[in-house]
């Protein structure tokens, strides 16, 4: 799959769009430029991240969010400060979008047992791949007993990966926040340091791994 | 006898023939380690306990302290060791914490928090294992085996003594295996006592699930690295 489309197409990006106010622009424009992502895992984290609670507010007014599964937004509209990502890389789809990120966040941060290591996702890494598809669309309990039994397959679909891995197998990652999902406190930590130009930490009190 | 060593820098007084662990414990120094159990004697099977000796990087719970030793913990090169290989064990196994009933009562988990493991430096191995469920006491998750060899050695038949774990196999086909006969001879007591044994999810007592709340788990009450010392450091 590629982002490159055919002539004729029209993507909702594309559309002509009214521009915010001036003003409002020039504050967004100031701040530290965030964009998130959820790829192979269950969006958790994300709703982790909107367990910051009041520190969301004040994260707020130091950060602007742009492409994320909250904004709606579909590209990343420019250079990004940070990238947050949640989801293990489970299709081609998944590799492509993230080496956009790469390309276009200047720190990238793991977020979740499913970005760290694969998580509930790469449990399928021990089944062989066509095992998997032949138990979801061929001998699935819950088949439709009239359906076609078919795995589909088209050109517009993106291709799923033998093993779902995780994203520092596939491109550079900075930090890693891991857990499942992370506590909103320990997101929270992370970015305040980050946000106000201080290193990494998250103390063992705040580490877990489920 | 009591003889002097120094810790990280520091002179303390120690018992002679004690191991490095406990004599660190006895001072407030904790060293992680994933097969010693005080009182037993030591496997020295995971070597997470890796500190250096006089310069040489050596497992604490298989060394008596000698006069005049020079113990390094937390020296940069050595606690980086401890570090990766409890990473190893993660990258080598299947340790699935989001789904495994051990988890906040896990000693590998409990670990990886003290040796600030945010991901594992090795490449994630996915190794199929297969799951033993023939016995009626016990479920043998063999995808979160890290060959301590603890049950090997402290879980035996009550009235012959024989074995009821083993490890089959060399390097990487390596597998634990259970004596089913004998783990159906098992008292709930033992059963308890081997499940709390394993330093993973790997034995699991077939009557235990996730018993605990979340914040109410064994190490979440109380830190593994707190324990340690608690044991030794009255």
């Amino acid at each position: 799959m590629s982002h490159a489309h055919k002539k004729d197409e029209i993507l909702s990006h594309d559309l002509p769009a009214t521009p915010l106010d001036p003003k409002t622009q020039a504050i967004r424009d100031a701040k530290i430029q965030v964009a998130m992502i959820g790829f192979c895992g269950c969006w958790g984290c994300t709703l982790s991240f909107l367990d910051m609670d009041e520190g969301l507010l004040e994260l707020l007014e130091k950060v602007n969010i742009t492409r994320s599964s909250m904004t709606d937004t579909k590209r990343i509209p420019g250079r990004m400060a940070l990238g947050f990502i949640e989801g293990g890389i489970a299709n081609s789809e998944n590799i492509e979008v993230l080496e956009e990120y790469r390309e276009n966040c200047d720190v990238l941060i793991s977020v979740g047992a499913c970005a760290v290591w694969g998580g509930v996702p790469a449990m399928r890494n021990v089944v062989p791949l066509e095992e998997c598809f032949r138990e979801a669309y061929i001998d699935s309990p819950t088949a439709v007993p009239s359906a076609k039994k078919v795995i589909p397959f088209h050109e517009d679909l993106p291709i799923i990966t033998t093993t779902v891995k995780p994203l520092h197998e596939v491109v550079k990652i900075d930090y890693f926040i891991p857990g499942c999902p992370p506590d909103g406190g320990a997101i929270l930590k992370v970015l305040d340091d980050l946000v106000n130009g201080r290193g990494f930490d998250l103390p063992s009190s705040m580490n877990r791994y489920d | 006898m009591s003889i002097k060593v120094t810790i990280d820098g520091k002179e303390v007084s120690a018992r002679d023939g004690d191991n490095i662990i406990d004599v660190a414990a006895e001072n407030g120094v904790y060293i992680p380690s994933l097969c010693y159990v005080k009182g037993k004697p030591c496997l020295g099977t995971c070597r997470t306990c890796s500190v250096k000796v006089n310069g040489n990087v050596m497992a604490a719970c298989t060394i008596p302290v000698a006069e005049g030793m020079e113990i390094e913990v937390n020296e940069p090169e050595v606690t980086d060791m401890r570090k990766a290989l409890v990473e190893l064990l993660f990258s080598e196994g299947n340790h699935n914490c989001p789904s495994c009933e051990k988890s906040g009562r896990c000693e590998l988990q409990a670990t990886g928090y003290e040796v600030d493991m945010m991901v594992s430096r090795f490449p994630y191995r996915f190794t199929p294992r297969v799951v033993d469920h023939s016995s009626k006491t016990i479920f043998l998750q063999r995808d979160r085996c890290i060959f301590c060899q603890r049950c090997v050695d402290m879980i035996r038949d009550e009235k012959t003594g024989e074995k009821i774990f083993s490890i089959k196999g060399r390097g990487t086909h390596a597998r634990i295996e259970i004596d089913t006969d004998l783990a159906n001879e098992m008292s709930p007591q033992q059963v308890r006592e081997a499940s709390d044994l394993c330093p993973v999810g790997c034995i699991i007592d077939s009557t235990q699930g996730y018993d605990d709340p979340i914040g109410k788990r064994k190490f979440e009450v109380k830190t593994i690295r707190d324990r340690a010392l608690e044991r030794t450091h009255r």
